[in-house]
Order: structure tokens, then sequence, then C-alpha cells
């Protein structure tokens, strides 16, 4: 028996018909009461992992054990040890918030006098005690999203796996799960969670592995991974420039400045917005983030120099660590999926 | 949230444990919805036998036997209809939108044996739709035509009848999407209860041989024929073992296909 509650070793997953590997042998272990967050964009091959682990995708080579049970050999034995928070809601239509969590039980072999106690403490602790008796048609998104996390952890298990768990919820409920999600860390239980929201893996993960084409591209604390990038501190700056000059030109020079390892174009809504013609001062307005390999307040006055020279104006300023976004948008990329 | 739950069993008591934890999830379901569920296994039979078993031999368009040559027929196609369509319709609709059954699919059970409950409850189902159609018979027709001697073979066509259209109904629920189900019910559904011999004998068929043959392809053929050997031996029929072997392999390749279908849609 391994000591590491979620073990996964050179995993492939192909499906037929397509050119990729879904899965194009990932590893990574996870220990005993940690919360794991895979991270990546759309597609990336997140959720074909948890499938895999959670007994739903068949692998089509390498090795996945959670709780030390090998899931393609023994998935009976390993569905016993794991629980899952999809990403879309399942709940039984057809039952109550609290038969949901008393039919899950069931289905578990939880003993008949320890469901309907268990589903009353559950229900209490994730904020349903009165709404217990509610179809869980009328239940709210939030609402759905606890009674989900509720019911996996109806039968105690050992591995909570969660598909993308705030997507699409409101700030309080956001907050409310990640907080049970602390409790269930602090009880012991091992949480592996897929997310593209950087915050919530910066939030909740001890440790990320950011997974994109089917591979993990990097794998640490969030901080040693945000430490690890290319330039650990920024500048951002927003630079009206001269009618003669261009925004490549400004880039280009400001790539020259010394301490500047890279410069990146920032675009967000409303900086590309064509203005009509004649306010010609917002169309030569470029915004940029400039990485660097020293501390940011230093390389203020040489900025400020070199833009004097091209007689351009910054409008803005401001001095940036780096976040976990940073890193994942340097390893994964800026196409869209 | 104590993480010490005390899960005792293990191997096959924890596999029994767990599909009747599925069963019962059905049953307290439809006992909920108990009015739905009689008014949409009867009220099609009913009126079947109300209007060919009834109204036309009173008006004097059928012969005197009709009603019970028709009785039969009619319970062996509420049985094979009811199990077909109660496990088709569910699975298209959790497979495609509602996903409902995944939480059942992540239970401690092998996969196969999902499928297999499934099977079975919408067997219990017909069943109990099939027998409410002897009383319901009675009181239409003013008789049923059965021995006693009659009943434990009686029993194992609707058993068989029922298994059958459960399987078959798991076939179509796990081949189908949602966006063709209405589709393929139009095609198949219509077909299926009209050539099953529920309304006429297959064996005084022989002067429309094509029609024959192609109802002797239908698996609802060999439980009318089965069950109308049995209540009104009189009337030409298939022998009662050509109806059980038949149904027998009819069994096996739609369990086969359908557990198939499945495990497909539940493993990816």
């Amino acid at each position: 028996m391994t000591a590491a509650a979620v073990e996964v070793v050179e995993l492939v997953k192909r499906y037929p018909k397509r050119p990729d590997n879904a899965v194009d042998g990932i590893s990574f272990a996870v220990d005993r009461g940690e919360v794991f967050g895979l991270l990546g964009p759309n597609g990336a091959g997140k959720s074909t992992t948890i499938g895999i682990l959670t007994t739903r995708v068949r692998l089509t080579s390498g090795t996945a054990r959670v709780s030390g049970v090998d899931v393609a050999t023994h998935p009976v034995a390993a569905r016993a040890r794991l629980a899952v928070v999809p990403q879309r809601t399942n709940l039984d239509r057809a039952l109550t918030a609290r038969q949901n969590l008393v039919f899950h039980a069931a289905y578990h072999g939880v003993p008949v006098a320890e469901r309907g106690q268990r589903a009353d403490e559950m229900l209490e602790q994730f904020g349903l005690g009165d709404r217990g008796g509610d179809k869980v048609d009328n239940y709210s998104g939030g609402m759905a999203q606890r009674l989900l996390i509720a019911r996996a952890m109806m039968h105690a298990p050992e591995v909570l796996f969660l598909d993308e768990p705030s997507t699409g919820l409101d700030p309080q409920a956001r907050l409310f799960v990640w907080d049970r999600i602390r409790d269930l860390r602090s009880r012991g239980v091992t949480v592996v969670l897929t997310t593209h929201d950087m915050d919530e893996a910066a939030a909740l993960a001890d440790r990320v592995g950011i997974v994109d084409h089917g591979k993990v591209l990097a794998l640490d604390t969030p901080d040693a991974l945000t430490r690890s990038l290319p330039g650990s501190t920024t500048l951002d700056l927003t630079v009206e420039y001269a009618a003669a000059d261009t925004a490549e030109a400004v880039i280009g020079a400001l790539g020259e400045i010394p301490g500047v390892e890279n410069v990146e174009r920032v675009t967000s809504e409303g900086a590309d917005v064509p203005e009509p013609a004649g306010s010609s001062d917002r169309e030569r307005s470029v915004r940029v983030r400039l990485y660097l390999t020293g501390e940011a307040s230093a390389l203020v006055a040489p900025v400020t120099a070199v833009l004097a020279t091209r007689e351009a104006r910054l409008t803005a300023l401001g001095l940036g660590e780096p976040s976990l976004e940073d890193v994942f948008i340097s390893l994964t990329g800026r196409d869209l999926r | 949230m104590s993480g010490s739950i005390a899960l005792t069993a293990t191997g096959p008591r924890r596999t029994a444990q767990a599909f009747l934890a599925l069963l019962w999830r059905d049953v307290f379901v439809t006992g909920r919805e108990l009015v739905a569920f009689l008014a949409q296994v009867i009220l099609q039979p009913l009126f079947l036998l109300f209007v060919f078993g009834k109204v036309l031999g009173d008006l004097g368009y059928t012969q005197d036997n009709f009603a019970q040559v028709l009785l039969p027929g009619v319970i062996a196609f509420t049985a094979f209809l009811t199990a077909l369509q109660n496990t088709a319709f569910p699975l298209v609709i959790d497979f495609s939108f509602t996903k409902e059954i995944e939480d059942r699919l992540l239970a401690p059970l092998p996969t196969w044996l999902v499928a297999v409950e499934k099977i079975v409850f919408s067997t219990m189902r017909a069943l109990v739709a099939a027998v409410l159609m002897f009383p319901l018979g009675w009181w239409v027709l003013g008789s049923v035509s059965i021995t006693w001697g009659a009943v434990p073979a009686v029993a194992l066509f609707l058993v068989l009848g029922s298994l059958i259209g459960a399987a078959v109904g798991l076939t179509i629920g796990t081949l189908v999407t949602a966006s063709k189900i209405n589709l393929v019910f139009a095609i198949v559904l219509t077909p299926l209860l009209f050539t099953g011999s529920t309304q006429f004998p297959w064996t005084s068929l022989t002067d429309l041989r094509w029609f024959q043959v192609v109802c002797a392809f239908n698996p609802l053929t060999y439980v009318s024929e089965g069950m109308r050997a049995e209540m009104i031996p009189e009337v030409g029929h298939i022998a009662p073992w050509v109806c059980t072997l038949a149904l027998l392999g009819f069994l096996a390749v739609f369990t086969a296909v359908g557990v198939k279908g499945f495990l497909r849609r539940a493993i990816d």
C-alpha cells in the first residue's frame, strides 16, 4: 500500500478517432490530507484525468491509484474510497435534498441507523438545515453545489474530487465552498480539484499542477511557481505615444532598458476599441506589462526617461508581483481554446 | 463530518447492498408517483381492450371469442411495452440531460449491475401492470379465460416478456441519442406493437405469409402466443416450448447488446 492518496503514473487517454491524446503521459502524486489543484485551460485534459481517477473514463495506458487502489483493475473498491463533485449538477431530482443524501449513503452501505443522522449533520454544516425537505429542482446553483459536496461526503471518502467547484457561483457561495474545502482538509480528507480560476487555485491548493495539451507543464506550490517565473516582478504601464511613433516601437524601446526581461502588450476591454476619427489621443495609447529581473521601483526612472525621449506620456503606472495567472499564461500561451 | 463510518460489508455482500439500495430508490420514487404510474401503464391497454374486445364485439364486427383471443395479447403487450418504455425513456434522459444516473454509477458495485438493476426494476413495474390487466379484463369483458393450472406458465411468459421488453428498452435507451428518441420510437415502437401478434393468433396468418414471417422476428409474438397457448389452448398457437426457447434466445441477445450499450455510455 502506497502512502500517496492519489498516484498517477504516465497516464494516457486516447479517444477513438481523435488525432491527439486527451491525456498524454501525465504523472503526479497527491499526499494524504493535501489539497491538490489541477489547473489548465478548457480541454487541457483535467476533466479526463479526473474521469479516469473516478472510474468513469477508461485509461489507455499508465497507472492511476486512489488510496492505493488501482482504479482500472479494481474500480469498485476505488469507488468506495472516493467521491466526486461534478462540474454540472447531477442531483436526483425525483428526491428531496435530504433523500439525495440518504440514498447516496445507502448506495455506499452506510448503516441505516447512521444515514439520517449523518444527512442532518451535513445539511446543517452546509447551511441547508431548513431546506432538507425541498425538491432539489427548487435549489439555486449555489445551494445545489453545496448539496453536491454534502452528498459526496456522506460515505466519508478518503479522497474527494471536485471538478471546477465554484464555476458559476456568486462570490458568497464561492467563499462558502472554499471554507468547506478548507474544513475538509483540516479533517484529513484529500482534495483534488480542477479549475481554471487562478484565485481559486492560489487560495485553496497546497500544490498546483498546470496541465495543457494532456501534459503536466509545471507542478509545485503556488508560491514556488510564481517565484519560478522569469521576471519575478512586473511594471504595468499605460503610454500615450507621439503621433509619429508606433506602439511597436515603444514596446521595442522599453524592452531595451536594462533590467527588463520581457515586454508584453496587455489587451483588455477598451484598449483595443477603435475610437471615432478625431480623438486620436485615445488611439495612440498602449498598455504594456514589463517583466523585470529586479526591483520594480528601480525601473520607474529609466522607463520615464525612455518615454520622455520619445515624447510619449505615461498615463498610468502599476508595480506588481507576478500572480499564478502570469505563470499560467506564460506556460499555456494566449491562444483561445 | 467524522471520517469514521463503519462500512463493514465487503465483497459480494456490499455489492448486494448497493444493488438493493439502487432498486429501493426506484421503488421508492415509483411509490410516490403511483397515480402517474398507473395512468401511464393502464390506460392504453384498457382502451384497446374496451374498443376491440367490447365495443366491436357488441356491435357484431368481431366473432364471439375474439375478446378472449385479444386479452392474452393485450396482457403480453402491457408487460412488454411497460418494461420497454420504463427502461428506455429514463436512460435516454439520464445519459443525455440530467446525468442523474452518475451518482449510481459511482456506487460501489460493478457498472453492469446498474444496467441489470434497470432491467429488474422495469420488469417489476411491468409485472404489476400486467397483473392488473386480469381484473381489468374481467371488468371490461365480463370474463377471463384462465385456469389455475395455467397460472405458473402464464407467470413464466409474463416474466420473460417483461425481461425482454426491459432488455430491448436498455438497448434502445443506450444506443439512441436524445435528439433521435422521438424518431426511433415512431419507427420502432409502432411496428413492434402491430407485428407482435397481440391482436391475432400468429398461426392463423398462413394466408398472409410475408406478414407471418415479419411477426416471427418480433419477440412480442412469442409472449402473446405463449400466453394464448396457456389461457385459451383451443385457439391455434405456437407450441409453448418453442415460445420459451425463442424468448430465452431474444433475452440473451438483447441483454448482451443492452448491457454493452450501457457500459459504452457509462464509461468513456
